[in-house]
């Protein structure tokens, strides 16, 4: 499954023109990779898609690190 | 629409409605401007603008008339006249746009209806001063103005406000040659539509029951705002054009039009036996 967390990892990458070395499993999306609300919004509409599963608001709104959306892709699609 | 200028309201990103509208038209060489509204837009629509040759990237607020004014002042410099406006700028406070109308407050009713509805008689206000030769408005408006959708509220409230201006504006401006009409649009999953609450079952509702048995695009949206600012439409005005595969003339689909409902409601008697 580590085919997720690369996947997970090259959306925000390319998302938030971001250096590859900061996108640890740990980086907060807002705090450590200066992403907007905008952009923690239109991060889950690119998973949705990359993934072809449903990211409900309420799961969404806790999706704050990349570990966070690795696992929450990871417990719907295992 | 090679020699057609117009200038595009709305834009939040390359989901955006407006982008499938400006798509279109630059494709036909029209000549585009863009307006955008805070920072983390213009950080959005400028690599848009600047991917369709579009120099004209203006903040404007639509909640003051001074930047109104700046907006069309700036566009005035650089270009004599306007071909057409789109306007696709709507706002409500989110926490209204889940659960019932009927909690609507005061305030964001207020704000809703200035920015989602008035704002579009400001910037034809503007607008029609531009447009010596005639010209083409138009606005984005959903069926959750004509009818109850969930979750829409406050905003079907503006959109049929927006719906009826649109009228009145065809009306006031029909003589100076300018066309006021309005794009209904299925549900897209934009930006914006990120705010309404349980939109997939939206999404998946609209995509079973319409006669086209899937949802638009804003490709599909872009084809009839080409349309709509090109002179292919200039004996229409005043008028609500939907774009939602056909969603909005269905009172009930014939079983074998719509087989997984078919197949659901099978399911559902099943049930309840």
């Amino acid at each position: 499954m580590s085919d997720v967390a690369e996947r997970v990892k090259k959306i925000v990458i390319e998302h938030l023109g971001v250096e590859e070395a900061k996108v640890t499993e740990g980086a907060n999306f807002i705090d450590d990779l200066g992403a907007d609300s905008l952009d923690t919004v239109e991060l889950v509409m690119a998973f949705e898609e990359e993934f072809g599963c449903e990211i409900p608001d309420d799961a969404a709104e806790k999706i704050l690190t990349v570990k966070d959306a690795i696992d929450y892709i990871k417990s719907k699609s295992a | 629409m090679a020699g057609k200028r117009g200038l595009i309201m709305g834009v939040a990103n390359d989901r955006s409605i407006a982008w499938g509208i400006a798509k279109a038209i630059h494709a036909q060489g029209g000549q585009l401007a863009f307006t955008y509204q805070g920072e983390a837009l213009e950080r959005r629509v400028r690599p848009l603008a600047d991917s369709v040759g579009a120099d004209l990237v203006l903040p404007c607020d639509v909640t003051t008339d001074e930047s109104i004014d700046a907006t069309f002042a700036a566009i005035g410099k650089k270009w004599d006249s306007l071909d057409f406006v789109v306007h696709a700028i709507a706002f409500s406070d989110k926490e209204e746009l889940k659960g019932q109308y009927v909690d609507t407050s005061r305030a964001n009713f207020a704000r809703t209806m200035d920015i989602s509805c008035f704002s579009f008689t400001a910037v034809a206000q503007r607008a029609k001063a531009m447009m010596p030769h005639g010209g083409s408005l138009m606005t984005l408006t959903y069926l959750g103005a004509e009818r109850v959708m969930p979750h829409y509220n406050v905003m079907g409230v503006a959109k049929a406000a927006l719906e009826c201006s649109v009228r009145y504006l065809a009306a006031d401006l029909g003589h100076q040659g300018i066309r006021v009409n309005a794009i209904s649009a299925g549900p897209i999953k934009t930006l914006a539509a990120s705010g309404i609450g349980d939109f997939r079952q939206i999404l998946r509702w609209n995509e079973l029951n319409a006669p086209l048995t899937r949802n638009v695009t804003i490709e599909d949206v872009g084809g009839a705002g080409l349309y709509l600012a090109s002179e292919l439409s200039r004996g229409v005005t005043g008028e609500l054009h939907h774009v939602d595969s056909g969603y909005n003339i269905v009172g009930m689909l014939r079983p074998e039009s719509a087989p997984e409902l078919t197949e659901m409601l099978k399911n559902f008697s099943k049930s309840e036996s």
